[in-house]
C-alpha cells in the first residue's frame, strides 16, 4: 500500500518520469531475493553520505558551501522550514502572524525545545542570533535578510516580535536561519571571534542530530537526538564522508560503501542500470535549484537589438541541448523562476527551433550575408563574430558553448569559445562586463524575488545584473513584488515579470538541471516531492532485519 | 665539518626568506583572492562582509607590507589562522594532516628502497640477462602508468569486484566498535592499495639509479682486485661493490626527504586520504594564503635541511670527499 502510494505520488509529481524506469522505489519483483523480516519502522543503523568537499565550519551561518549547510541543517534548526511543496512551515516557531501592513511579524515559539546541552531554547536566543548576524564583526556571507529588520523584541520567553521599516517579501523565509545558542556564544560575538569559538568545532544546536565528531578532510559524524521536539529520528547516525574524487564515490557506491550520492546524468542513465545496482539502490530524480543560461551583454550594440537575441533563441534547440548534454535529464527553462514554486508560470513566449525564422529576424535587424561567404554582415560589411565565454571545470557549459557555436554557424553567425579558470573568469570578464556572451548557471531560492538580478540599479561591477538589463516596467514589478508579504498579492507581478523576460530575452534560459540521487534500498519512508527527498529525513528508517551498522 | 654545517645553515636563512618572498608574491598575484571563495557569487550575498574580511585579513595593504607582516609573525613561528570559515591556526591544520602523510610516505619509501636495491643490483650484475630485461620492462611500466588509472583499476578489482580490500578512506565506519586487533588490521587494510599504487610508480627511479651506479662500480679496478684476491662473487658484490654503489643513492634518498611530508595529491584524492597533499591543493584553490605559506615554509625548510644532510652524509660515507675546513689538505 505504501509502495503504491509512493509510486502514485511520484507519478503525479513527475508525469514524464514514469516513462523511465528510474523513478521511485523500484525494488518490487526482487523482494524474494532479499532476506525477509518485519517492515516495521525501527530505530538504528547509519546513513553514509559521500560528498566531494569537506565542511567549512560548524556554524553554518558563517559558511557558504553546500556541505556545511547540509551538516548544519541536521544540528541546528530555524524558526521556520520548507515543507515538501516548498511552502514555509513551522519549525521551532509553532505559529506566526503578520500585521495587516506587513510591518510586524510575531512568532510564538515552541516551549519544548532544548539545546543539546539541556538548556531551554527561548526567545532570547532568537534575539541573540539576529544581533549576531547583523553585528558588523560577524563574517556571515548572507546578512541581507536580517539587515532588513528594524527591531526584534522579546515579548515573553516564548514570543518574539520582529518589525520591519517597510514591507519585506522574504521576511518569513529569512527566519529559517539557523538559531545560535546565546548561553554559549555571547562573549565570542562581542569580540568578533565567532569563527574561533568552540562552537565552530563542537557545536550545540537544537536540531534532530547531535554533533559527534569532525575529522577534517575525512568525515563528520552526527547521532540522533533522543530529545528532539518532533520525536527522535529513526536513523541513529549520519556519517558524511569526504571523498574528493567522483570516480571513487562511484566505486564506493558499487561496493555499497556509501548509502547516498548524487549522480551525473551519464552515470544515472547508463552506468547504473544493471540489475545488481538496481537492487541495491533506489534512484530518484527531482528538479534542481539552478538553471543554466546563455547571457548577452546588452551594452554590446549587436545584442542590444531584441531581434538578434530572439534570432539566437530560434537558432538554439533546447531539447537538443538537454538530450545531448543531460541525456534528457533536465527540464526546459522558460524564465528565471523555479518551476514548481508558487510564482512560476509557463504561460510565456517560447522560441521553437527554427533557423529560417532566425535568419529572417537577423535580416530584419540588418544582418545579411552580403558576400556569400556564409557569414552575415551588417550594412558596413562587418561580419557577425563574437566570443562565448564560460568557466573551466564545468563540462556541461563547455559542451553547450560548442553546440550553440554549431547552431549559430547555421544562421551565419561566427562564435569563438573561450574557457577560463573560475577566479580569473569572474574577475577579468564577468564583473567588469568585458564579455559579449556567457554560458553560466545561477541558483534560485524558493522566493521569487529577483531584484538584484534584473533591476536597472544593480549593474555595478560587484552587483548581479550582469547583462546590463534595464526595463522600467520590470523595475516597477520587482519593487512592487518585494514590498508585499502576501503571496496572493505578489503572484501577478511575478507572472508579468516572466512574460516580459521571455519576450525581452536578456538571456536565453536554457534548462533547469535535475538532481539525480541514489539511496541504498534498505532505507524506507522516502517520498520524493518538489522539495526533493530530504525534507522528511527524520521519518526515514531501516527495518531491523536490514540494518548494517551499529549506530552509536 | 661543524664549521661547514654552520656556514650552510647561515646561508640557508636568506635563501629561505627569498623563497617565502617569491612564494608570497606568486600566490597573491594569482588571479582571484580568498574573498572570491568566501563570499559566494550569489544574489543574496552581502558585499560589506567582503570589505570587513579584507580589513581583518590585512589584504587592504600593499603586498610588500602584507609580506612583512607575515614574515615578522612567521619568525616567531606564528603562521596565523586559516582564512576559511573554520578559522583554525595554520599549525593545527597542518598537524591534523601530517601524521597520516608521514606514515604513508615512510612506509612507501621503505618498501621502495627495500625493493629497488636488490632489483637494481641484480639487474646490474646480470646486465642484459632475461631477468634484467624483464625487470626493466616491469619498472618502466610502473613509471609510465598514471597513478589514478592504476588506482581505479585496483579499486575496481579488489574493492568493488572481489571485495577483499576497502576502496577508500582510513577506517571502517564501525571502527570504534571493533576489537583491538581487528582495528589494526582494518587500518592497515585501508593503506594497502594506496601504498601499492605509490610504490609501483616510484620503483622505477630508484632501481634504475641503483642499477646504473652498480654498473659503474663493478667495472672499477678495485672490484677486479677483489675478484683476483679470490673472494667469492657474493662477497665482492655485497661487501666491496655495493657499499660504493650506494653512495649516490644516499644523496637521492636525502633529497627525497621533503617528499615525505609533501604528500601525493593524486593518491590522496583518489583514495580519500586526508593528508598534506589535499590540504595544499585545497588551500591553493581557495587562496588560503596563511595555510599555503605555512605549508611552503615547512616544505622548503625541509628541502634545505635535507640538502644539507645529504651533503654531510655524503662526506661521512665517502672518505674521498671531505669538505670545508680541511680543504687545505691536498
Amino acid at each position: 500500500m505504501a509502495q503504491a502510494a509512493r509510486r502514485l505520488a511520484a507519478l503525479l509529481v513527475y508525469g514524464a518520469c514514469a516513462l523511465l524506469a528510474g523513478c521511485g522505489g523500484d525494488v518490487e519483483g526482487k523482494v524474494d531475493e532479499l532476506p525477509v523480516g518485519s517492515e516495521a519502522p525501527a530505530y538504528g543503523d547509519t546513513f553514509v553520505q559521500a560528498s566531494i568537499g569537506d565542511i567549512g565550519g560548524l556554524i553554518p551561518n558563517l559558511t557558504s558551501d553546500q556541505s556545511s549547510h547540509e551538516v548544519g541543517s541536521m544540528i541546528y534548526d530555524g524558526l521556520v522550514k520548507q515543507d515538501k511543496d516548498l511552502n514555509i512551515a513551522p519549525a521551532m516557531a509553532e505559529s506566526w502572524t503578520f500585521s495587516k501592513d506587513c510591518l510586524t511579524l510575531t512568532f510564538k515559539l515552541r516551549k519544548d525545545v532544548k539545546w543539546h546541552d539541556g538548556q531551554p531554547f527561548t526567545a532570547n536566543d532568537v534575539l541573540f542570533t539576529w544581533k549576531t548576524i547583523t553585528n558588523p564583526k560577524t563574517p556571515a556571507p548572507f546578512k541581507d535578510g536580517f539587515l532588513q529588520v528594524k527591531d526584534v523584541e522579546v515579548l515573553d520567553p516564548h514570543t518574539v516580535r520582529v518589525t520591519y521599516p517597510k514591507p519585506y517579501a522574504r521576511a518569513l523565509e529569512t527566519w529559517g536561519e539557523d538559531i545560535l545558542p546565546k548561553h554559549l556564544l555571547e562573549p565570542y560575538v562581542a569580540d568578533g571571534k565567532l569563527r574561533e569559538s568552540p562552537q565552530n568545532r563542537f557545536p550545540i544546536g537544537t536540531g534532530p542530530y547531535r554533533f559527534r565528531e569532525w575529522k577534517p578532510g575525512e568525515k563528520v559524524v552526527v547521532t540522533a537526538n533522543p530529545d528532539y521536539y518532533e520525536g527522535r529520528p529513526y536513523i541513529g547516525r549520519i556519517v558524511y564522508r569526504v571523498i574528493p574524487s567522483q570516480a571513487t564515490i562511484f566505486l564506493e557506491l558499487k561496493a555499497k560503501g556509501v548509502d547516498y550520492s548524487l549522480l551525473g546524468a551519464f552515470q544515472y542513465s547508463r552506468q547504473t542500470e544493471y540489475p545488481a545496482f538496481r537492487k541495491a539502490y533506489n534512484k530518484y530524480r527531482y528538479p534542481g535549484t539552478g538553471y543554466t543560461f546563455f547571457a548577452f551583454n546588452l551594452k554590446d550594440p549587436r545584442f542590444a537589438d531584441k531581434r538578434v537575441r530572439q534570432a539566437f533563441a530560434h537558432a538554439i534547440s533546447k531539447p537538443e541541448l538537454i538530450e545531448g548534454i543531460r541525456i534528457g535529464l533536465a527540464r526546459e527553462a522558460t524564465g528565471p523562476i523555479r518551476p514548481g514554486t508558487w510564482a512560476y508560470t509557463d504561460q510565456v513566449k517560447r522560441y521553437e527551433y527554427n533557423p529560417e525564422k532566425a535568419k529572417a529576424l537577423l535580416a530584419e535587424a540588418g544582418w545579411i550575408d552580403r558576400d556569400d561567404d556564409g557569414v552575415v554582415e551588417d550594412r558596413q560589411g562587418r561580419p557577425f563574430t563574437f566570443t562565448i565565454r564560460t568557466n573551466q571545470g564545468n563540462d556541461e557549459r563547455r559542451k553547450i558553448a560548442e553546440i550553440v557555436q554549431q547552431r549559430l554557424k547555421a544562421i551565419g553567425v561566427n562564435a569563438d569559445i573561450q574557457v577560463i579558470e573560475w577566479a580569473a573568469f569572474i574577475k577579468e570578464f564577468v564583473k567588469p562586463r568585458r564579455f559579449e556572451a556567457l554560458v553560466l548557471g545561477l541558483g534560485t531560492g524558493v522566493d521569487p524575488d529577483q531584484y538584484v538580478i534584473w533591476h536597472s540599479s544593480q549593474t555595478a561591477p560587484d552587483q548581479m545584473n550582469r547583462t546590463g538589463y534595464s526595463n522600467p516596467e520590470v523595475d516597477r514589478l520587482l519593487e512592487a513584488g518585494r514590498a508585499s508579504c502576501t503571496q496572493k498579492d505578489r503572484i501577478p507581478y511575478y507572472h508579468r515579470l516572466q512574460e516580459i523576460l521571455a519576450d525581452d530575452l536578456p538571456m536565453i534560459f536554457l534548462y533547469y538541471d535535475e538532481r539525480l540521487p541514489v539511496v541504498s534500498s534498505r532505507f524506507r519512508g522516502i517520498e520524493p516531492a518538489p522539495a526533493g527527498i530530504f525534507y522528511n529525513f527524520n521519518q526515514w528508517y531501516v527495518p531491523k532485519y536490514l540494518q548494517r551498522y551499529t549506530s552509536g | 665539518m661543524a664549521l661547514f654545517a654552520l656556514r650552510r645553515l647561515l646561508l640557508a636563512v636568506p635563501l629561505l626568506i627569498g623563497i617565502t618572498f617569491i612564494s608570497y608574491l606568486v600566490i597573491t598575484l594569482a588571479p582571484g583572492g580568498p574573498l572570491d571563495f568566501l563570499t559566494p557569487d550569489d544574489p543574496n550575498a552581502s558585499p560589506e562582509v567582503k570589505e570587513r574580511l579584507i580589513k581583518e585579513f590585512g589584504l587592504d595593504k600593499p603586498i610588500p607590507v602584507q609580506y612583512w607582516n607575515w614574515l615578522t609573525r612567521a619568525v616567531r613561528l606564528d603562521f596565523g589562522r586559516s582564512f576559511l570559515p573554520d578559522g583554525k591556526p595554520v599549525l593545527t591544520k597542518i598537524g591534523e594532516r601530517l601524521p597520516i602523510t608521514l606514515l604513508l610516505n615512510s612506509v612507501e619509501m621503505l618498501i621502495i628502497v627495500g625493493l629497488a636495491v636488490p632489483i637494481g643490483v641484480l639487474s646490474a650484475t646480470r646486465q642484459y640477462s632475461l631477468y634484467d630485461k624483464v625487470t626493466t620492462v616491469f619498472v618502466f611500466i610502473g613509471f609510465a602508468t598514471p597513478d589514478f588509472w592504476l588506482a581505479l583499476l585496483l579499486m575496481t578489482l579488489f574493492g568493488a569486484q572481489l571485495g577483499w580490500l576497502p576502496i577508500s578512506g582510513l577506517r571502517h565506519l564501525n571502527w570504534e566498535y571493533l576489537p583491538f586487533w581487528r582495528q589494526q588490521w582494518d587500518f592497515a587494510s585501508h593503506l594497502i592499495l594506496p601504498i601499492t599504487v605509490a610504490t609501483f610508480g616510484g620503483l622505477a627511479g630508484f632501481s634504475r639509479y641503483m642499477r646504473q651506479s652498480m654498473l659503474e662500480v663493478i667495472r672499477q679496478d678495485y672490484v677486479q682486485t677483489a675478484r683476483a684476491k679470490g673472494l667469492s662473487e657474493r662477497v665482492v658484490i655485497s661487501k666491496h661493490a655495493l657499499r660504493n654503489a650506494l653512495l649516490p643513492v644516499v644523496t637521492i634518498l636525502g633529497l627525497s626527504l621533503p617528499g615525505l611530508i609533501g604528500g601525493s595529491i593524486i593518491v590522496e584524492t583518489i583514495f580519500a586520504i586526508p593528508g598534506m597533499g589535499q590540504l595544499m591543493v585545497q588551500s591553493v584553490f581557495s587562496r588560503d594564503y596563511p595555510v599555503v605559506m605555512g605549508n611552503l615554509v615547512i616544505v622548503s625548510t625541509l628541502t634545505l635541511v635535507a640538502n644539507l644532510i645529504a651533503d654531510m652524509a655524503y662526506g661521512l660515507v665517502d672518505p674521498r670527499i671531505r669538505l670545508g675546513g680541511r680543504r687545505g689538505r691536498r
